[in-house]
């Protein structure tokens, strides 16, 4: 693991809501975490803990208020809006709960979607949809709509979707809490496979211990603050 | 290639709720159709209008008397307003005389190649037995029936010696003939008519036949044998019968080729009133062309299609805004589904071209369905006058381009407005 690269490089991270009013609220305190190439991570913690607002300065969504980010060995901290559009869109493949599927066009429209921003002409854009839709065994509901799907076919095209312009971290967000916990394994199994065949940098936010341990290693947020990390198996 | 992939997904998000957008663009295709039906409809009435009046003589200069007045307005076309109570009664001594038109033709002997007189005897019914038919009864000389370009059916035209002897005789139209005689025009050739002016009989005896058209500039309100048609009787016939001896109230000069009749009429008016209307009170002449005619006729109608047009406009622009409440309503809806692509990479220009151009074709698609409605409106209403169709082309592209203006317009705002969420407030909104 030493001779890994860091992909993700949290330093001093502050977040704070309503700055300068009488509600000012900061969220973050000071994160620090380093996250490997290729390593497989969970983010525990109850509701109210900062996950969601950790997992949204990760992908780029939002802009720490101090402190110093770097994405492979990128400064994104002060990093433009169009630069930062194109990050997303080249390193970070976002996973959410509630699938966020584009509800008007098929499977391999939304699967095609990254790569149509990326720029990619029409038919690579819908080979590698394809095969991607293939590699999440959705290759049957290629023509269909969200609408049509399951929610555990749905997570697999928003797997397949983030999957688009082959990124080097996936940010997942309770990815199966919206899921029966057979369909949730599934999907989990996708994760891992992701990780070990494919070598993604994973960020995965849960609430299942369960799941977690899975997982190389669990960061434990609590009101802020990082207040433990170990390894999954360590449990 | 964003271009392409945003109209093709512009039109997905048309189809998915295709009863709103029948109504958003609604009052785009209001607008864009009562402009096209009104462009094109003015542009029938003004090209056959032009083609029928310069069939009846574009190189004719009309010449007629007019009140002199100090309180009348006298528009550019010579047709005037006379207010107050000033009428005068025209007196034999302020007509135009033989004389005077002698002097004309001697004076511009080059401009002038001959008059076209004519003395109306009023309308009238032509009787045999219980039959009758509505006439109007006109005295002309040689060169008014020429202008008057009838198509002769049977029978002969009137002739010169009809002409110097007064004699009673009448070309009739084959409606009439119609109407009197059962339609045999063989047969009505040489049959005489009594007409009835008024309390008074007179009897003519029939010529010639000619064909009834109708000029396109009437439009036909009655039954066909309620028309009334013209009744033509030699010049010197009409005047002896009006007891006419002094001269006209109004004459038409056929101008040689190569003449420019606006010019003429200038030329004429200036003539004529110098020499013999100069102590005249009540009187002037005004000189007037088939081309200012047409002229001013045109004016009016462009005047009339702005002013509707001005109207479609307002339709346009209520239509716009229709547009852009449903782009701000389409977005909200659309908030995460925004959040979504801008957290798979898409740019703020990315989102804003999406939602331009989903704007643009509702607004183009809109403006289609206007176009071809608007067209066919206008030739529904264009046949049921009886006038040649010629769609507007310019009205087609103004359209066009006009709804992809109100696209772009009413388009940008809502566009903006998505295109600058907050990612995170975008994802999260429920």
């Amino acid at each position: 693991m030493a001779d890994k690269k860091t992909m993700i490089r949290l330093q001093g991270i502050v977040k704070r809501y309503y700055i300068g009013k009488p509600n000012e609220l900061e969220i973050l305190h000071g994160i620090d975490l380093d996250v490997k190439e290729g390593e497989f991570i969970s983010v525990v913690g109850s509701s109210g803990s900062g996950k969601t607002t950790m997992m949204n300065i990760i992908g780029i969504l939002d802009r720490p208020t101090e402190g110093e980010y770097l994405l492979d060995g990128m400064d994104v901290a002060h990093a433009k809006d169009r630069e930062l559009s194109l990050i997303r869109n080249q390193k970070i493949g976002f996973v959410f709960q509630t699938y966020n599927l584009i509800s008007r066009t098929s499977a391999l429209k939304n699967v095609e979607l990254p790569m149509l921003y990326a720029g990619i002409n029409r038919k690579e854009r819908t080979d590698r949809a394809k095969k991607l839709l293939e590699m999440v065994g959705m290759e049957e509901r290629v023509c269909h709509h969200p609408d049509e799907l399951s929610g555990g076919q749905k997570q697999r095209v928003a797997i397949a979707r983030a999957m688009a312009n082959d990124p080097a971290i996936i940010l997942a967000d309770e990815p199966t809490g919206a899921l029966d916990s057979k369909t949730g394994r599934r999907i989990m199994d996708i994760f891992q496979k992701l990780n070990k065949e494919q070598g993604k940098t994973i960020v995965l936010i849960t609430h299942s211990q369960e799941l977690a341990r899975e997982t190389g290693r669990i960061v434990t947020l609590k009101d802020g603050e990082i207040i433990g990390e170990r390894r999954g198996d360590e449990c | 290639m964003l271009i392409l992939e945003n109209i093709l997904l512009a039109l997905s998000g048309l189809r998915a709720n295709k009863v709103r957008s029948l109504l958003t663009m609604l009052g785009i295709i209001i607008g864009i159709a009562s402009v096209i039906a009104i462009m094109t409809l003015g542009d029938s009435i003004s090209s056959s209008v032009t083609d029928s009046m310069s069939s009846m003589g574009a190189n004719n200069v009309t010449v007629g008397l007019q009140q002199k007045s100090t309180t009348a307005e006298t528009l550019s076309s010579g047709m005037s307003f006379t207010f107050g109570p000033r009428m005068t009664e025209v007196q034999d001594e302020d007509l135009v005389t033989e004389e005077m038109l002698e002097d004309l033709k001697a004076y511009f002997s080059e401009e002038v190649a001959g008059y076209s007189l004519s003395e109306s005897l009023g309308s009238g019914t032509a009787r045999t037995g219980s039959l009758y038919a509505y006439v109007n009864a006109l005295g002309v000389n040689k060169e008014n029936l020429e202008d008057a370009d009838l198509t002769l059916l049977a029978g002969r035209t009137l002739s010169e010696r009809d002409q110097q002897e007064a004699r009673k005789v009448v070309m009739v139209s084959d409606l009439l003939v119609n109407n009197l005689f059962d339609g045999d025009c063989q047969k009505a050739v040489g049959q005489t008519v009594d007409v009835l002016f008024g309390s008074r009989y007179r009897t003519y005896t029939i010529v010639g036949v000619y064909e009834y058209e109708n000029s396109g500039m009437e439009f036909v309100s009655s039954a066909e044998e309620d028309t009334q048609t013209v009744l033509y009787v030699p010049l010197q016939t009409a005047r002896d019968q009006n007891h006419n001896t002094s001269g006209y109230r109004q004459f038409i000069i056929q101008t040689a080729a190569g003449i420019q009749a606006s010019d003429f009429c200038t030329q004429v008016e200036e003539y004529m009133n110098g020499r013999y209307y100069k102590d005249n009170d009540s009187f002037e002449i005004s000189a007037m062309s088939m081309e200012s005619i047409i002229k001013s006729m045109m004016e009016m109608l462009s005047t009339v299609s702005l002013a509707i047009a001005a109207i479609a406009g307002i339709s346009l622009l209520v239509g716009g805004i229709g547009v852009m409440n449903i782009m701000l309503v389409s977005i909200t809806e659309r908030t995460r589904e925004i959040g979504t692509r801008k957290a798979l990479g898409a740019t703020n220009g990315s989102i804003r071209l999406q939602f331009i151009m989903e704007a643009i074709v509702l607004c183009l698609l809109g403006g289609v369905i206007g176009i071809l409605l608007g067209i066919g409106i206008a030739s529904i209403a264009t046949r049921l006058m009886g006038y040649a169709v010629s769609p507007s082309v310019k009205g087609i592209i103004l359209s066009v381009s006009f709804s992809v203006f109100i696209g772009v317009f009413f388009g940008y705002y809502p566009a903006d407005k998505a295109a600058k969420l907050n990612p995170i407030d975008a994802l999260r909104y429920e």
